[in-house]
């Protein structure tokens, strides 16, 4: 019975735990509500993943109305992907929030972080699970908002003016999504997505469609920080929370590119994509200018967080590098990279608020000598910067590898050569925490900050263990990764 | 059809493009919600106006009438202007805290501020 509502209750319960937290106020119990919310919704993926592998597809209708009158929750092999990433990373971040939180905002506070974070849950879930355009539109908003506070609980003051800067700028990008939506809904009557697919083959005047197809990539592009659209991103990661920035960029962006590929391949087609508009072309465009600027930019950063939130605007240019060869193996890479960087890029972030904690701010200066202060942590921060370069052995190697083989599958051997040489500039940037960490003096002046506390270390550790873990056992993240390839290839013809 | 068939599009396209000019144009914070919200309402517009058909009514099924208007668009709409005035509220309240913090509400003059404040705290 409860089995057969769990796509339901999957974005439900975190959206019932947000308005408990608030009505309790006390910050441990928040946090337990979060705790269990969080845990629920990790549970319910996995259970929602074997299900869909084991049986295909499901299809739940909201209220018993059928689609496409009625809002229908799809869970196919992309989807329940993105689910358990989302959902797995709200697990690792709860329990390293319990101190984090505490250290870097007044306690009267605290509890609205819960609040916020299971409502940004509960967005990012309903994005991913929801099978009806406008709906997702509703949930964009409902995680954008709640990042926007997350982001403005920052300490620093700069903090309210970058979650400033990404409401006008996620607030464009979400209208333009529904402008989008609006011009496909009047030229088919329709907004349930698989619906929308299949009544747009038969749509005789194409123009409608493509001008919105430009406004739904313009305005989900704004969302995942494409390059030049990532002006809102390196402010906002740098400045918010540790916790915040850590889920944040682990799912945040993540989920919009999912909206991406869905829209793309599943409404769009291939075929309307690729040969009415040289969107592949753009595409393809804009993530070598992201890989290589961001890349180039990341490498003059002085403080932590900003060199990694750089990073991650050249990241997120692999990804949508992959989508741009929509091949089976481009797919893949994408999918692919989209779970490790976020595994990756949650580690790295959870590790510097502990370095944020202990010397008071994550900038170069401060994590002179780390090595020997806070070894656990220097050393995470090294295996996890490992992954994001793409060393063998860790989970960034699996997705530079398939990015490579799409390349050369598509004869373009310049790209595979581009993606090994900007992985150098990758390692240049992580080269600067490594000398300063462990190979300058520590400063005298500054007392020694000792180890992270094991509530922050241990979360922390789990990703760091995945980035290898992921990196030999590739069973679970490259079959998924390619099941959902195949899934957005099949609905393309 | 004619251009002035087409008014309701040619309204919203106004209150589109003047909206996303005064976000990008204008320093004040304040303002740019304010061009924010005409640009949200202009999507409101492009929604509700193409759902009215002249001479429609509610779709309630009677022999008397034959032309119904549509009302999905309007009950999409609904959640959209709740998820404007959400925005606005929140944006307000954000520009409330950067006067607190700054002392001033723009855009430059926060910047100003920033470049002068450095790296600390």
């Amino acid at each position: 019975m409860t089995f057969a509502h769990l796509p339901a209750l999957e974005v439900v319960v975190p959206l019932m735990a947000a308005p408990l937290t608030v009505l309790i106020r006390r910050s441990s119990a928040a946090w337990a509500i979060a705790a269990a919310a969080c845990a629920f919704s990790f549970v319910a993926a996995l259970l929602l993943a074997a299900e869909v592998a084991a049986h295909g597809p499901i299809s739940y209708h909201i209220g018993s109305w059928a689609p496409p009158w009625g809002i229908e929750y799809r869970v196919d092999a992309l989807s329940a992907f993105v689910l358990v990433l989302v959902s797995g990373m709200a697990t690792v971040v709860v329990p390293y929030a319990w101190r984090s939180v505490a250290a870097e905002l007044p306690r009267d506070q605290v509890y609205l972080y819960y609040t916020m974070s299971c409502l940004c849950l509960a967005g990012l879930l309903g994005m991913t699970i929801t099978g009806d355009a406008f709906n997702l539109f509703v949930f964009m908003e409902i995680s954008s908002l709640s990042s926007y506070v997350l982001i403005a609980l920052g300490r620093d003051r700069r903090a309210q003016y970058a979650a400033y800067q990404y409401l006008v700028l996620g607030t464009i990008g979400a209208t333009f999504y529904v402008i989008g939506i609006g011009i496909l809904y009047l030229a088919t009557g329709t907004l349930n997505i698989a619906d929308l697919a299949q009544r747009l083959q038969h749509v005789e005047n194409l123009r409608p469609v493509l001008a919105g197809l430009a406004f739904i990539t313009v305005g989900v592009s704004l969302k995942l920080a494409l390059y030049p659209l990532h002006l809102w991103l390196p402010n906002a990661y740098t400045y918010a929370p540790s916790a915040v920035t850590a889920f944040l960029s682990a799912t945040g962006t993540k989920v919009s590119v999912y909206v991406l590929l869905r829209f793309y391949f599943s409404v769009f087609g291939l075929q309307l994509v690729a040969e009415r508009l040289p969107m592949r072309e753009i595409l393809l465009a804009l993530s070598i200018v992201a890989i290589a600027s961001a890349s180039l930019v990341a490498l003059y950063q002085t403080d932590l967080k900003r060199l990694f939130a750089y990073s991650s605007v050249a990241q997120i240019g692999y990804i949508t590098l992959g989508t741009s060869m929509a091949s089976r193996d481009g797919l893949t890479a994408a999918v692919v990279h989209l779970f490790n960087h976020g595994v990756t890029k949650g580690a790295l972030f959870l590790l510097l608020g502990g370095v944020a904690l202990r010397a008071g701010r994550a900038g170069l200066d401060r994590v002179r000598g780390l090595g020997r202060t806070m070894p656990l942590t220097s050393l995470g921060i090294v295996i996890a910067g490992l992954s994001l370069i793409g060393i063998p052995g860790t989970a960034g190697f699996v997705s530079k590898w398939y990015l490579a083989l799409a390349a050369i599958e598509a004869g373009r051997w310049w790209l595979a050569a581009f993606v090994v040489a900007t992985s150098l500039i990758a390692l240049a940037y992580v080269w600067r925490f490594v000398e300063a960490a462990y190979l300058c003096e520590p400063d005298e002046k500054t007392p020694e900050p000792g180890e992270a506390p094991l509530m922050m270390l241990v979360p922390a550790w789990v990703l760091v263990a995945a980035c290898i873990y992921f990196g030999f056992d590739t069973s679970y993240t490259v079959e998924g990764a390619r099941r959902a390839a195949l899934l957005l290839l099949g609905a393309a013809h | 059809m004619s251009v002035a068939g087409h008014f309701s599009y040619w309204a919203t396209i106004l209150l589109m493009v003047a909206g996303l000019y005064i976000v990008i144009a204008r320093g004040n914070l304040v303002k740019k919600l304010i061009g924010l919200s005409i640009f949200q309402t202009s999507v409101y517009l492009l929604y509700i106006a193409p759902g009215k058909l002249i001479g429609g009514t509610a779709p309630i099924i009677s022999p008397a009438f034959k032309v119904y208007s549509n009302p999905l668009p309007h009950v999409l709409i609904l959640t959209a202007i709740v998820v404007g005035v959400a925005t606005l509220a929140l944006g307000l309240a954000l520009v409330v805290r950067i006067q607190e913090a700054y002392g001033s509400i723009e855009e430059d003059e926060i910047l100003a501020a920033d470049r002068a404040g450095g790296d600390e705290e």
